[in-house]
């Protein structure tokens, strides 16, 4: 490395601890300032977001960033992220906010603060509706199906009864053939999983009856803003209490909100 | 190139591994039976006077030996329930590899038989045999000897397709296989065991074939 170069890559260095410094000041009052609420958005992951048919993004997370920003009064920005960005964007002062389906991890928590819970993520297991199937001890001698060697066969394999009939298939599609053809009284999988299923054929798709793993997404912040996390937190608390976030579960997960949210 | 390899770290499945063996051998030893009684009985109505069995029979042997196993499988397992036709995954397993090896089985026999002169018809009419005791006494037995490698060639690709009824969760030796490498990642060490189970299998059912085909059609065979 020449010492231009070096010296170019201090002078950005610097920069970016000015840009972080200047963001120090109360951001939830910058914000209202500006009057935009700046959204991290996922556009590929359907239904948290994706394109729609008017190629406008649409999804749970766009729906409540938009709920967010009615509440909070001010116009909202999406900005498209994927997966890998999603959390620099936050840190680089792009967004105010990530809402990314993202998950609560112990290395982001060391960069990034989290709202509570938004939106349901887990794997579970899924029955007929009507079916009255309360805990996993009720397994026993019951036929489950789950797709081999997934996160979801490991933890039914753990925890369910001895004598439940375990059967696995070789993918997610399969796993499905085998409960909508009923090969298998249950399905183990995750709740995106049976979201798609319910979108196609609402008759057959089976419901949520127990959890396995529950990782649901939260609403991501800058680190030490705590007046920005708790409106946040206060719009999340409002939305679960006047079922609005039901409603986008409904919506777009095709399942009731789960009662892990807001509890 | 430093792989280590770990047969060790296997042993704790090894139970495993042989109860689907058990189940492979069980599967075999059933399809094998049934489809070659099917084949023969099959082969009978192909070579006889019924117009319309004949047909069907024709039909049923195209459309197997036409079609994937895999496909057939799927059809059973997945698409009959949905016209009220509900089985375990044993019983799919099973029916598709009997419908399967019935239908091979069938063309092959009907080729032993065609090739068997019509001299031996004639003379087993001529002593006064009915047309069921000629075929079974008189024309069967050649047949089936001049046929008998190909046979059991068949029966041995039908075995090694029982690898296939993994993929509806019947839990036979390619399902504990696939089972215990999503479990442990060895995948060299799981597929290498595994092989060579299906290897001794091959050989052995061969070998016992050849052996039950020279105790019932003499010296000469194998």
């Amino acid at each position: 490395m020449n010492m231009n170069k070096r010296l170019l890559a201090w002078a950005g260095a610097a920069m970016l601890v000015l840009q972080a410094s200047g963001a120090m000041a109360d951001q939830l009052q910058d914000i209202q300032k500006r009057g935009v609420l700046r959204v991290a958005v996922p556009q590929d992951f359907p239904p948290f977001g994706s394109v729609g048919k008017d190629l406008q993004p649409e999804g749970y997370d766009i729906d409540m960033a938009q709920y967010l920003a009615d509440k909070m009064k001010l116009k909202l920005q999406l900005v498209p992220v994927t997966s890998a960005n999603r959390v620099p964007y936050l840190q680089t002062d792009k967004v105010d906010l990530v809402i990314s389906s993202l998950g609560k991890n112990a290395e982001r928590e060391k960069v990034i603060d989290f709202s509570n819970a938004y939106a349901p993520f887990f794997l579970g297991v899924f029955g007929a509706k009507g079916d009255k199937l309360a805990e996993l001890s009720a397994l026993s001698g019951k036929t489950i199906g789950v797709t081999r060697g997934a996160v979801e066969d490991l933890a039914l394999t753990d925890v369910a009864p001895k004598d439940a009939k375990i059967q696995r298939y070789e993918d997610n599609n399969t796993t499905l053939s085998a409960y909508l053809s009923g090969q298998v009284e249950y399905i183990a999988t995750g709740n995106l999983v049976v979201a798609a299923i319910a979108r196609m054929n609402p008759a057959k798709a089976p419901e949520s009856k127990v959890m396995l793993k529950d990782s649901p997404c939260f609403v991501g912040l800058r680190k030490d803003e705590p007046a920005l996390k708790e409106k946040v937190n206060e719009l999340i608390a409002e939305g679960v209490k006047d079922k609005t976030l039901n409603t986008l579960s409904e919506k777009w997960m095709k399942a009731p909100l789960p009662a892990s949210i807001g509890a | 190139m430093t792989y280590q390899l770990n047969f060790s770290a296997l042993w704790p499945y090894m139970p495993e591994l042989l109860a689907g063996l058990w189940t492979t051998i069980e599967l075999t030893v059933m399809a094998t039976i049934g489809g070659v009684a099917i084949g023969i009985c099959g082969a009978a109505i192909r070579c006889g006077n019924h117009k319309i069995l004949r047909t069907t029979w024709g039909v049923y042997v195209e459309a197997i030996r036409n079609t994937p196993f895999v496909v057939q499988l799927f059809f059973i397992v997945f698409g009959l329930p949905a016209i009220g036709l509900k089985m375990t995954a044993g019983e799919a397993a099973l029916l598709a590899m009997l419908i399967n090896l019935g239908a091979y089985s069938t063309e092959i026999i009907r080729a032993g038989i065609q090739v068997t002169p019509k001299g031996q018809w004639e003379a087993g009419r001529v002593l006064g045999l009915s047309r069921s005791q000629t075929f079974l006494r008189i024309v069967l037995p050649p047949s089936l000897k001049r046929i008998y490698p190909s046979l059991v060639s068949q029966c041995i690709i039908v075995m090694l397709g029982s690898s296939v009824v993994s993929q509806v969760s019947y839990e036979e030796l390619t399902f504990a296989a696939n089972l215990i490498q999503s479990r442990t990642f060895l995948s060299f060490e799981v597929y290498l065991v595994t092989t060579l189970f299906y290897l001794l299998l091959s050989v052995a059912m061969r070998q016992l074939l050849l052996l039950a085909g020279r105790r019932f059609f003499g010296s000469d065979n194998g």
